[in-house]
């Protein structure tokens, strides 16, 4: 069951009941440039936690480290009571933590259905020698075809399932990418910025497809960088700025966090009332 | 005009030589080299420039077994394997973590190395250097079912009794190697491969090792390009250190887009079509000379060799131009990588 997060303190670096994802003193640095900056970072089990903070936080590169795509320079993580640090990201998805790109990375000249069979696990076929000898392989095939035609049923894209992945929209592409990643049953789920792109009609079956994520048990972790997403559909919000974690809470809290209001829009901005009319108007639709 | 000219070539002797060269030793080699190739490229999305590095490997590996370690020739197959997987662990290990323009930088270095180093004079009392191997055909040739002095075949295709025993062993190689891709390209194998090829992040975000797959597909792909080095050994009864030239690596690659990248056939109809073509223009054109219908101040035969490569690279834009997926290829599949 989804925990209820709402007692937690709302500082930076607040324990959390049972989190998932433990992140300590993390640096990674470009140069003279800190891109990400973590002292410490829990991510709860079986919620959807949004990562969000203004264009150049630091979001995707900490994102990149956490999945094992970029090394830290220092720092360590923990992931499901394992130490993670220097494990190769293929691994990380074997171990059930599984991503998604901000570019989509649909592999366009397979079909959407072998898009899907690609992210099951323990594929007998995929060991070369086995390959060679389809009885060995050809049950599991059956059965892991029936699985991705069932989740592409769910993501309503089996219309698609014998197109090539190449000749979908962007938003279909979003979805194929996030069915693909349930294929290998895994237990916390990454994505980076889901709905960039996206018209506004599948934006809002992208948000209940991750809220279905959650009702599985599985735990969520998305990056956005534009607030109005992350208030309906998040338990927490993780707020970066300048590589560092500077506010955490429930996402009502967020959008009256002074810190929060001064990284997006600057510490010294001379108009208060556009901003809070912005803010308004956000919380507005919200509540509708 | 006078179009009298067209009688006086030999139009049947032009053909018969085309075809027979389609399907000769030559177009033997060239295959098996572009089905490795295809498994690297086509398949893997391997960008190898010195594929003539493994089948130097091959011929060298098996030559060796005979004349310097003396093995019986199961032995010195399995040493020309040896040798095109150790050249492809070179290669692979300290590149395939790195991006797929550094494998074709090295590949193309590596397969240059391998040919000086075998006609190096250092190397001249294991490789004689260029003069190369010419003592291991022995063997084989004791295996060998049909009569050296009969010739077999029907047609063009008529063959002395060991070059024909070359031919069967290497179109029974083509086949068996097309079916091992064939096989394995459809096997969730395949798939893995295939999407590395597609995007290497995408496939390792689902759990699989990229490089592992890259370096098995390095491996297989120089393996069957040993083999073909192994077929141009038994064809030319020597293996010598300058049949290995850089330029092979790109014949190797023509045959490939000819034919249709990332398609089980198309190697092998890459191969006849190229060969069939290099002949026709060759023989045409010295008949041509020969008759006068060129006059010599233009051309003279040696220049016909030259020539036909013209003819070739031509053939080649047009094949670009009007047919960009190749015999085989898919227009649609081209299409994709454009968005």
């Amino acid at each position: 069951m989804p925990t209820d997060l709402s007692h937690l303190d709302r500082i930076p670096g607040v324990a959390k009941p049972d989190p998932i994802l433990v992140v300590d003193n993390m640096r990674k640095r470009f140069g003279g440039i800190v891109a990400v900056d973590v002292d410490h970072l829990e991510i709860q089990r079986g919620v959807i936690t949004a990562l969000i903070g203004p264009n150049g936080a630091g979001k995707t590169t900490f994102f990149n480290v956490l999945t094992g795509f970029d090394k830290p320079d220092e720092g360590s993580t923990v992931f499901d009571g394992n130490i993670i640090d220097k494990v190769r990201p293929d691994v990380l998805a074997k171990r059930g933590m599984v991503r998604t790109f901000q570019l989509t990375k649909a592999l366009t000249k397979l079909a959407v259905i072998e898009n899907m069979k690609l992210g099951a696990k323990h594929q007998r076929g995929e060991n070369f020698l086995r390959a060679l000898i389809s009885p060995i392989w050809r049950d599991q095939e059956h059965s892991i075809e029936e699985r991705g035609d069932a989740l592409l049923a769910r993501f309503k894209m089996d219309h698609m399932r014998d197109e090539y992945a190449g000749s979908l929209s962007g938003g279909q592409r979003k979805l194929l990418e996030m069915s693909r990643s349930l294929m290998t049953d895994p237990t916390l789920v990454m994505l980076d910025e889901p709905m960039a792109g996206v018209n506004p009609a599948l934006k809002q079956s992208l948000l209940d497809h991750v809220r279905e994520l959650k009702d599985e048990g599985i735990s969520v972790v998305f990056v956005e960088h534009d607030m109005d997403v992350v208030q309906g559909i998040s338990d927490w919000v993780v707020v970066m700025a300048e590589g560092a974690i500077i506010a955490e809470g429930p996402p009502e809290s967020i959008a009256e966090n002074k810190e929060v209001i001064d990284a997006y829009l600057g510490a010294h901005h001379d108009t208060p009332l556009d901003l809070d009319a912005g803010l308004e108007t956000d919380s507005g639709e919200e509540e509708e | 005009m006078d179009f009298s000219f067209v009688f006086a070539i030999d139009w049947g002797f032009i053909f018969d030589q085309s075809l027979k060269q389609a399907v000769d030793i030559n177009a033997i080699v060239y295959a098996l080299a572009a089905i490795g190739l295809n498994v690297h490229f086509g398949y893997a999305g391997l960008l190898n420039f010195g594929q003539v590095g493994f089948v130097a490997m091959g011929a060298y590996g098996m030559g060796l077994g005979i004349t310097y370690w003396q093995t019986n020739p199961a032995l010195a197959v399995l040493i020309g394997i040896i040798f095109a997987v150790v050249f492809a662990l070179i290669l692979g290990v300290p590149t395939l973590r790195l991006r797929a323009d550094y494998l074709a930088i090295v590949t193309i270095a590596a397969a240059e190395i391998v040919r000086l180093m075998a006609r190096s004079t250092a190397m001249r009392s294991i490789t004689r250097g260029a003069e190369g191997l010419n003592e291991f055909i022995g063997p084989f040739r004791e295996l060998n079912p049909f009569t050296p002095s009969a010739e077999y075949g029907f047609g063009p295709f008529v063959w002395s009794g060991n070059r024909f025993f070359t031919v069967v062993v290497g179109w029974t190689l083509i086949g068996l190697f097309l079916l091992l891709v064939w096989q394995l390209m459809r096997s969730p194998w395949g798939r893995v491969v295939k999407a590395i090829r597609e995007d290497e992040e995408a496939a390792r975000a689902l759990g699989k090792s990229a490089y592992w797959y890259k370096l098995q597909a390095l491996i297989l792909g120089g393996v069957i390009g040993g083999f073909a080095g192994m077929v141009m050994a038994l064809g030319n009864a020597t293996v010598q250190p300058d049949f290995f030239v850089a330029p092979l690596t790109f014949f190797f690659w023509l045959v490939l887009i000819l034919g249709g990248v990332g398609r089980v056939w198309s190697p092998v109809v890459g191969s006849i079509i190229f060969w069939a073509l290099i002949t026709f223009i060759q023989n045409l054109g010295r008949q041509m000379v020969d008759d006068g219908l060129i006059p010599t101040s233009i051309m003279d035969t040696t220049q016909v060799d030259q020539i036909r490569f013209w003819v070739v690279g031509a053939a080649l834009a047009l094949l670009m131009v009007f047919r960009p997926q190749g015999i085989f290829g898919s227009r649609e599949e081209m299409a994709l990588d454009a968005n």
